[in-house]
Order: structure tokens, then sequence, then C-alpha cells
């Protein structure tokens, strides 16, 4: 399996900032695994979330690359074991009435949720790790995945400190 | 400031503003360096009622941009109206965008200060992208200013319309889309700020034309925000002192020195820390001129087509000092056979360069006149208790240097030598003069066989390797060098890309003198033709030795130049004088040389430096098998890294 970081990139919320980190990794050669994006609690600051797989460059390289982008303003990198991360999941899965129960019994193993209903179909909805997810995946396959869709991860550092805190200097 | 004289019956130029605007001090304007880092350089005036377009002018005279090169066309017209007025700004109108960008270059590798370029939206705005891919290759501060359509039309396909911001990310340092009036001083002086500061870079600044059009308060300076740029210039102490003990440690050092040592004014340090060291140095083809080619601890140029000595220096070292230079894989050659004793100090503004091709044992990141500043002191202190005896290493080094010495014969035909005639300009010219060169064999040569004592007297294009580079990057610098002898050393291939900005240097007074390196071909290309592709010479015979289309004295001419042509060694010397004798005329010399005329020394591509051939089937650092490596092994070797993607010229 590749070695894969996760980084917390804080950006300026101006135009074109997602263009410029994408543009960067793919002409660079990095591996995005995952990408969000969305605001922070101090207006104007933009959070990404950015899953890298980095087999043929160091991290270092990436993580200094990002820095000269000007609208780049921080850069933390997120240990697994040290912080949360979360993946959101919608899956619609095949579910007529000789299944239904058994679907729903695996739904709720994995405190996933039914969000629609339908005669021949449940939507799920389920977040958590990437693992979790497929391993949910895995067990709702054999019934027939109609359509799936899944956001990027974001991640949060545990414990009361904060990455944004310092960063309005 | 002069201007030359211009020609009789020609609209003379605008009058060069004095250096040094009201309340600027003179070589602090502009983001030249010693600038303070956050601070926004210019008289302070306003608020006043203007136009965007007026805004932006008094926000390029504000921050002392004394001269603009570019074209107007319809998104950027507004901005052309309150420009007509400026007393302080001349705008040197050009014949294409792309010679636009390179004059700015070529002005801002000539003077250390920003060199601005400006062109209209769509076609305008793309002929600025090979320019500007070219500063962003070797960090030279441009401001880029270019019209867009109308804010309401953005996005609609509409006439003259390109993404320039999208379309321009990956080539420059930053770029920005400005659609409200209000923010035209700031982006402007954002745009100078980071283009000048830390590794210096190109930005464009694209500005939608109703925002030219608008109502508006200028005031200045404005306030920078730029929460996510902070570039590092002063050096970690830690590592200073790490890089003084291994100097003084080592036996083998070399000090590689890149074009950031031209671009942070260091060259007086370097000269300092070299002769308290007494490390024999390289240059880098950015680097010429940073330090004196007839200082005798100069080995030479490294790379490619570096001399013996000097490729030889790093590749047996065991420790390179790299200072702002960036382990390029021409400098390098096959990166995991280069300098393979040596340990690694690399002093560099970007800390992305560091470790990015070769792993640094000692990282600097600061801007290399601080370091080098910190770096001598730290050694100084060193050297109290231990001097290395680098005796054995100068050995070695002084019998690379008279065993292989560069050079070059006569070719058998008995035409001209382009080494000779290259040799003979920067004779006659000197070391005060200015030099800009295209991209291939007469760039080679000329960075090999002119003499380059003075830092800013080397232009070329270094990493992206821009063919039409000379002629307008000639013209930037003698724009902004008006008292010094420009010279553009070009070859047929190259002048035949950029030189319809003869027309625009003999119409605005900007005398440079241009050497076409005329072989008929194109030169590099046919070299490695000759090598590697069995002598089957496909697409490179430009007919301009056979046809003699275009006839080069005669295209002079028509542009108002005037043109001369030397075809033997009697000619060579006459025709250089006669060009130095005219300074009210740019002129043009058809130096009709031989075709068969290589570079040399050569490390092929995807070879490794130890291969270094001194000449064809000569490889001196190779002990034991002098004749060994046929060119028909090189070839092999060539041909398996052009199958692996490496470049070639």
């Amino acid at each position: 399996m590749t070695e894969t970081h996760t980084l917390s990139v804080l950006v300026e919320d101006k135009p074109g900032v997602l263009a410029r980190v994408s543009g960067l990794f793919s002409r660079r050669g990095f591996n995005i695994i995952s990408l969000a994006v969305g605001q922070t609690e101090t207006p104007g600051i933009s959070r990404m979330t950015i899953v890298v797989s980095v087999e043929d460059f160091p991290l270092e390289q990436v993580t200094k690359q990002l820095n000269k982008l000007i609208n780049v303003i921080k850069i933390v990198e997120l240990e697994p074991t040290a912080s949360v991360q979360r993946e959101l999941l919608l899956v619609k899965v095949r579910a007529d009435a000789s299944v239904r129960s058994q679907v729903l019994e695996t739904v709720q193993l994995f405190r996933a949720k039914v969000v629609d209903v339908a005669p021949e179909a449940l939507t799920v909805e389920a977040t958590g790790t990437m693992d979790k997810l497929n391993a949910l995946l895995r067990m709702l396959e054999p019934y027939g995945i109609r359509e799936m869709v899944q956001s990027g991860m974001v991640a949060v550092g545990r414990g009361p400190r904060s990455i944004t805190a310092t960063s309005a200097r | 400031m002069t201007t030359a004289t211009p020609r009789p019956g020609t609209p003379g130029p605008k009058p060069a503003p004095p250096p040094g605007r009201a309340g600027v001090p003179a070589g602090r304007q502009n983001g030249a360096p010693g600038q303070r880092p956050d601070v926004v350089p210019g008289p302070r005036s306003g608020p006043e009622q203007v136009t965007g377009a007026q805004s932006l002018v008094r926000s390029l005279e504000s921050i002392g941009c004394d001269t603009v090169f570019g074209i107007p066309g319809g998104a950027i017209l507004p901005a052309y109206d309150p420009l007509l007025d400026s007393t302080s700004v001349r705008h040197v109108l050009v014949r294409h965008e792309q010679g636009a960008g390179h004059a700015a270059t070529g002005y801002a590798q000539a003077t250390g200060k920003v060199g601005v370029c400006m062109a209209t939206s769509g076609p305008g705005a793309t002929n600025l992208i090979t320019p500007l891919a070219d500063a962003h290759m070797d960090s030279v501060p441009v401001v880029a200013i270019t019209g867009q359509v109308a804010r309401p039309l953005i996005g609609t396909d509409a006439f003259q319309e390109a993404d320039i911001t999208g379309i321009t990310m990956p080539v420059t340092k930053h770029n920005m889309l400005v659609t409200d009036a209000a923010e035209i001083p700031r982006a402007i002086a954002e745009a100078f700020h980071l283009a000048a500061t830390g590794r210096p870079g190109p930005v464009l600044v694209d500005i939608s034309k109703d925002a030219l059009q608008a109502r508006t308060t200028f005031s200045w300076p404005p306030e920078l925000k730029l929460p996510g740029y902070r570039p590092t210039t002063r050096p970690h102490g830690k590592q200073i002192r790490e890089a003084a003990r291994l100097i003084a440690a080592a036996r083998k050092p070399v000090l590689y020195v890149g074009g950031g040592v031209l671009k942070a004014e260091a060259s007086a340090e370097l000269r300092e820390l070299a002769e308290l060291t007494n490390i024999p140095v390289v240059t880098t083809l950015m680097a010429r001129g940073a330090f004196p080619d007839s200082h005798p601890q100069h080995v030479g140029m490294p790379g490619m087509h570096g001399t013996v000595s000097a490729v030889g220096a790093m590749q047996k070292s065991d420790l390179l000092v790299a200072l702002g230079a960036r382990f390029d894989d021409r400098v390098t050659g096959q990166l995991a056979s280069f300098a393979p004793d040596a340990k690694i100090v690399h002093a560099d503004i970007d800390p992305a360069e560091i470790s990015k091709n070769r792993r640094a044992d000692v990282p600097i990141v600061g801007d290399c006149k601080e370091i080098l500043t910190e770096l001598i002191e730290a050694v100084r202190a060193e050297r109290e208790n231990h001097v290395a005896d680098l005796s054995a290493w100068w050995g070695q080094l002084d019998h690379w240097r008279t065993t292989f010495p560069l050079g070059y014969d006569w070719p058998d035909d008995g035409s001209l030598s382009p080494q000779y005639v290259i040799e003979r300009i920067g004779a006659i010219a000197g070391p005060e003069a200015l030099y800009a060169a295209g991209v291939g064999q007469h760039q080679m040569w000329a960075a090999q066989f002119v003499k380059y004592e003075n830092p800013r007297t080397w232009l070329n294009s270094g990493g992206l390797g821009t063919m039409g580079y000379a002629v307008p990057a000639a013209m930037g610098a003698k724009t902004g060098a008006p008292d010094k002898v420009v010279w553009a050393i070009d070859g047929d291939g190259c002048f035949q890309m950029t030189n319809q900005e003869l027309a625009t240097c003999a119409i605005e007074g900007i005398p440079i003198k241009v050497a076409v390196i005329n072989n008929g071909n194109l030169g590099m290309v046919r070299q490695w033709q000759t090598l590697f592709y069995s002598e089957r010479y496909s697409n490179t015979d430009l007919g301009t030795h056979k046809h003699r289309i275009p006839d080069f004295t005669l295209l002079a001419e028509a542009m108002g130049c005037v043109g001369l042509r030397a075809e033997s060694k009697d000619d060579v010397d006459r025709v250089i004088r006669q060009a130095m004798e005219i300074n009210d005329q740019p002129v043009v010399i058809d130096f009709t040389v031989g075709a068969d005329a290589q570079v040399w020394p050569m490390v092929a591509a995807g070879t490794g430096n130890d291969e270094v051939m001194a000449a064809r089937n000569i490889r001196p650092l190779f002990e034991g098998d002098e004749l060994s490596a046929g060119v028909d092994e090189v070839s092999e070797v060539t041909e398996r890294a052009l199958e692996d993607g490496a470049s070639d010229d």
C-alpha cells in the first residue's frame, strides 16, 4: 500500500485558489487521493484537507511547493493517531422487500442511517474513516450498489489547540 | 540617464526620467535590493478622484517604474490614454508582445529593477506567455499588465477574451485578476513586491476594461495584503556554523555559484569568501559575471558545455557549497553519478529548491548576500583553529586547466570560425559591455569565449532555453542601461524569431548591436544530428547560406539599422570596430561562419558528468582509457536517454 499523508492547508478564500493548488499537484506529478475545501471560523480563510500519496516524492517537497503559492497561508500535517478524520458516503443500494431487513441490519451495524427509501432501493448515509466506509461498501456490494458518491476527507487535530488560531498574526 | 540621438526624420523617444524620483532614493526604488521587504516604495499622495486607468498609471509612477514595453489594444486601451501624459513612465511601443516580455526581462537583468510589460487581452496576453515562462524559469522580476474584457463579458467567449490568469498560473510566481478599480494600486504594489522580493519572478496583473474606465480614488502607498507570503532572508545561525565547519574540514571544496548570487547583488561577498578560503569557484550559465573570469580561483562554467576543470572539480569534490543554484539537469548530468563523494551545503532563498534534486547535508534558506556575509564571519572564526591545505586540490585543478583549456579549431573548409568571432566581440567590446544571447551553439560559445568580469553583463535564457530571446532582451537592457554598449549575440535561427524588434530599436532610439552568428543552420540541433543521428540533417538547414534568404544586411537596412557583413577572418575586427563606432542606430552584422563548428566540451544528455568529452572522443575524467568512448557508445546512451524523455535541444 502506498504511503499517504493528510495535509490541512489554510488558504486565502480567493478565486482560483483551488485551481492553483490542484494545478500544482498535477504539474509536479504529486498524487491527490482526496481533496475537500470549505470555510473556516475565520472569514476570508478557507481550509483544504488534502490526502496525498507520496510514492515518488518526499512529502517535504509537496509542502514546500504548496508553501510557495502566495495564497497558501499555512500547512499542517495531521497524523492519523492525533486527529479525527472523516468522510461522508451516500450510497444507493438495491433493496427490495426480500432483502431490505438484511440491508437495514448492516446499516445499523455501521451506525449509518437511511436517508431515502423507495420500493426497490435504499439510500444510505455514512460517515467515518476511509477504512470504515470501505468496509460498509464491501458489505453492501452483494445486494447491488446502484449509485454512490463520496466526499473528500476532512480532518481536525485532537485536543484543544487550533491550527487557525495563530494564522491571523 | 541619457538617450541616444534619434535618427533624422524619426520621432524622438520620450526623454528618460531622471534617476530617483522625488522622495525615492535612487537605487531603492522599484524593488531594488536592500529595500525593506514590507514597505511599499514611493511618495505619499492622494486621495484624489481619478479613473481606474489613471490610478494604474499613477501607481506605476509612484512605485518608480520608468519604462513599460508594450502594445495597446481594445481592452487595455483606457490605460494608454493617461500613459500619454506621464512624464516619468516611458512607453516603448514594441512590434510583438513577446518582444515586450523579453525586453522587460532584459531590462530587469541589466538593472536589477522590476521590468514591466503591457498588453491587451486575448492574443496580446497569450503572446506574453513565452517570456513569462522564461522569466519564471530564470527568476527574473517582471510585472506584466494585461487588459481583460469588461467584467460582464468575462466567461462569455467575448471578442479577444482569454483566461490569462488561468493560462499563466504555472508560469508566473503569482497572478491576479482585478475587476474593481479601487483594487488597482494595491494590485500593482503587491505585484512589484512579489516580483522583486524572495525568489524573484514574473507576476501578471489582469485588469478588466470596466475597472480601467470606472471612477475611483487613488492614494499611495496602499497596504499590502499578503498573509501567505513571508520569504526568509536571514539564514539560520546553526546552519551557517555547520557550513563553516564543513568548509574548514574539506580537502576538495568547490563554490558552486548560481544566478541567485547575481540577484542578491552578492558578488563582492562571494569574492571575499572565495579569497578568504582559497576555494575554487565555478559559475553556472546563469551566474556568468558573478565572479570575475580573470580571477585565478575561477575554474570555469560547469554543466553540459562547461569546462573540463569546472565539471571535473564538481565531480571529484568532497564539498559543494551551492549558492543560489538549483542543481539543474544541465549542470548535474545524470543525477545518480553527479559529484558522488561530495557533501552538499545548499544555500537558496527558495526552500523548495533545497534537496529537490540532490539531498543537502546542510540546508541554508536565506538571501545569498546575508548568507555570504554571515558565512564569512563564521569561516573566519573557524579558521582561527584550523586552515585546510588545498594545494593538492589546486594541483589537480591546474592540471585540468592547462591540459584541457577551452579552445576551438578553425574549420577545414576555410570558412570563418564562429568561436573566433565571438571571442573578438568580447575582446573588443570589453568587460563593461552587456551581452545578450539567444539559445543554441552561439549561446554556449558566448558563455565560453566572452570573458565576464562584472555582474549583470551576461543576459541569456537559461532555464527555458527560449530561442529569440537575444534581440528583445538586448533592447530592454539598452533601455535600462543606455550608457552601456549592448551586444546581442544571436544565431540565424533565433534572429528570425524576434528580429522585428529592430524596428522598435531604430524608431525609439535604442542603438543595440546584433551579431548574427550565421551558420546557415539550426546549429545546436545539427550538432546533435551529427553526433547522435548519423549525420542525417532533418530540417535544420535554414537556407541562410544556400539561398541567402533573408539577406540579413538588407533586412537590417529595411528596419532602419546599419547592416554589415563579415565572411573571412580579416573582416572580423574591422566590422566589430565599425559597429562600435555607430551609436545613433542599431547595427546588425551578418557573420557568415562555417556550418560544422561544434560546441565542446560536452556531456551528452542522459550521461554522467564523468563522461564529459573535452572534444569528440576525448574523456579526460576517465583515467586510463583516453580515447575509449567512441561516439557510437555515447550515441546509445543518449538514445536511451531520449527514449526516457530526457530533453534535447
